[in-house]
């Protein structure tokens, strides 16, 4: 940023550009590696899995920029796609295997996201513990319970539901596929939730300073527990879309998406400390980070011992473009 | 206060079996990785059964069995058997080699009997007996099978799984069984045997390779995963995936004669079982059971699937 010509609005637009130049470059990249990176298949494909970290990296939008974290929503995920298999096959033989099944299995989601999300947040308004370690808490409980569940193995489930609800993970319309959609409408809900509402400026308030907004008479408690519960329930609708994929939950399910989703909403553009959020940017993180994976599988540029070191370097490296016009 | 009493009470009901014994009895300690994945699941079970079942057999064995998440904990683990159980032997699925070799080597110097389990220590000798799968096999096999699966040769994809030994050794047997068969591998990928990590792969490899004949998925958590990505993708060109390990839900498929699932290569979570019987054998009778245990993998086929079929295994 030595350029003497560039003053205040460039350095600005900076920290706006920096994630969309290194989404662009990682797309310009691939296409350039191999010609089906573009293809519709390759592109719908991308989306569809970026989807489950994605819905939840919106959450984790709002909770990071009202000054919080959440480490457990990967655990959180597995336990309650979990829950929702369990509690679906049981329903099996009395209420036979059909739709209504599958809305109670939602149902179960999303009031187990909601609760378990309200959970985090009074532990951590109530009793004033830290979020870090509230949530690191409930990682390893869900993280437990679900191996419980399914008595250290697998959780399946049942075969002619799992052919009635794939559908929700591989159907949609216009060749666009659910998991797809709903990702879009929950941030463009994210995205309008965020900027034009009071909610969203509240969290931009107490992660910022949260005695001035204490005394700016923004009910700090109550706008942070609403950030969890909202975590929660987006954690659910992600498990929703996540169960009819493969059918099952095992202790694995879910493993490192919280922090995938953290990383997700800090290359966004959000700041890890709070005040500030971006959830369009929360978007180009998590396409960023699924666009890797996706390139590193498409080409044999680069062993593949060294994916992660890949996926590490541009990690740092979309935060230091913002930075450079942020810092001086 | 209550507390204190009521835990005091559970310390005492513990400690009682203990006391009321003789001096004649015997005690194991088992210490096994968690229940991570579907295979160790699988381990978790066996070795449950087999403890269950001992202590009825033998009123003279007392077993401890823990548990442990990361190799750091395993040590607690065995360094709490020997200190507050002082175990006569100890039966140890080691999660890595490095950091536990010398804990046990310190097991091994208080005079207990050391039953290693499939992943061996960096230091030879401090075991007594050795249980093991055996890796290289298993990737022979498996190449064999691909082999005669596809006479005319043809284009297949691997999916590995987490960077360790087990997984190269397995990987070498496979590409030394399928030298010189005309079977061209288009790509390899790990997928760190995890289902949702396969599908992405096995998705990537679809884009990539407009014509695949066969996938080695080497394990059958990967290959539910692949058959997913296949099935959602509708490619018809694929012939078959060969899974691997024998998870009870595949075997299945392969004795009810699914063309997609022709064949399975064992890999047995049970061996942990094998090992605390023999231990258990040693201590309470005269017959040697020093020396290696080497478990074979063998080729599955819809013939004889039922024999390794276990409906009541969680893997």
């Amino acid at each position: 940023m030595s350029d003497a010509t560039a003053p205040a609005p460039r350095r600005i637009r900076m920290t706006v550009i920096g994630p969309i130049l290194a989404l662009v470059l990682l797309v310009i990249a691939g296409a350039l590696m191999n010609p089906n990176f573009l293809g519709w298949d390759n592109v719908t494909n991308v989306l569809a899995r970026s989807a489950f970290i994605g819905i939840i990296a919106v959450g984790m939008t709002f909770v990071i920029t009202a000054g919080g974290l959440d480490l457990s929503v990967g655990s959180m995920a597995a336990f309650i796609a979990g829950l929702m298999i369990l509690v679906m096959n049981s329903l099996v033989p009395s209420m036979g295997a059909g739709i209504p099944v599958i809305l109670i299995g939602m149902a179960v989601a999303l009031l187990a996201g909601l609760a378990a999300g309200l959970l985090n947040g009074i532990l951590i308004t109530r009793l004033g513990i830290e979020a870090f370690i509230v949530t690191l808490g409930s990682m390893g409980i869900y993280r437990s319970l679900v191996t419980w569940l399914a008595d250290g193995g697998t959780l399946s489930l049942d075969f002619t539901l799992r052919s009635l609800y794939q559908p929700v993970y591989y159907g949609g319309v216009f060749g666009i596929t659910w998991p797809i959609i709903v990702f879009a409408v929950v941030v463009v809900i994210g995205e309008v939730v965020m900027r034009s509402t009071a909610f969203g400026r509240h969290c931009a308030a107490i992660g910022s300073n949260e005695q001035v907004a204490k005394y700016s008479s923004v009910r700090v408690d109550r706008v942070r527990l609403m950030t969890y519960a909202a975590l929660g329930l987006l954690v659910g609708i992600a498990t929703i879309m996540y169960v009819p994929r493969l059918g099952s939950a095992s202790s694995a399910t879910g493993m490192l998406w919280e922090l995938e989703a953290i990383a997700a909403v800090i290359i966004g553009g959000t700041v890890l400390k709070g005040g500030f959020g971006r959830v369009w940017g929360t978007v180009i993180g998590v396409l960023i980070l699924t666009l890797i994976g996706n390139l590193l599988n498409l080409t044999d540029f680069v062993s593949p011992y060294l994916n992660g070191a890949i996926q590490g370097a541009i990690i740092v490296l979309a935060v230091v473009l913002q930075r450079e016009g942020k810092a001086r | 206060m209550k507390h204190f009493v009521s835990g005091l009470a559970i310390a005492a009901a513990l400690a009682a079996p203990a006391l009321a014994q003789d001096g004649e009895t015997k005690v194991i300690g088992v210490s096994i990785p968690a229940a991570t994945h579907g295979w160790a699941g699988g381990m978790n079970y066996f070795a449950q059964a087999t403890v269950d079942r001992l202590e009825e057999t033998y009123p003279q064995l007392d077993f401890v069995l823990a548990t442990a998440s990361d190799p750091a904990k395993q040590v607690n683990d065995i360094e709490d058997m020997v200190a507050t159980r002082n175990i006569d032997a100890l039966v140890v699925l080691p999660f890595e080699s490095e950091p536990l070799t010398g804990p046990v080597q310190n097991v091994k110097a208080s005079g207990a009997w050391i039953t290693v389990v499939d992943r061996g220590l960096s230091q030879e000798g401090i075991e007594d007996l050795y249980v093991a799968g055996d890796n290289p096999g298993f990737g022979r096999v498996s190449g064999e099978y691909m082999a005669s699966a596809l006479p005319e040769g043809g284009k297949i994809v691997v999916l590995r799984g987490i960077p360790t030994t087990i997984d190269n050794e397995r990987v070498e047997g496979f590409q030394a069984a399928i030298e010189g068969k005309n079977i061209e591998i288009l790509g390899m990928e790990h997928g760190d045997w995890n289902r949702d990590k396969a599908f992405t792969v096995m998705q990537d490899f679809l884009s990539k390779y407009p014509q695949i004949d066969a996938v080695w998925a080497s394990d059958d958590d990967m290959a539910v995963g692949v058959l997913g990505a296949i099935e959602a993708a509708g490619r018809k060109d694929i012939k078959f995936v060969l899974g691997g390990a024998g998870m009870k839900e595949m075997v299945k498929r392969t004795m009810d004669g699914d063309a997609m699932i022709p064949a399975n290569v064992t890999y047995p979570p049970a061996m942990i079982a094998t090992a605390i019987e023999i231990t258990a054998v040693g201590l309470v009778s005269q017959a040697p059971v020093s020396g290696d245990f080497i478990i074979g993998s063998v080729l599955v086929t819809p013939e004889n699937a039922e024999t390794y079929y276990y409906p009541d295994s969680p893997f």
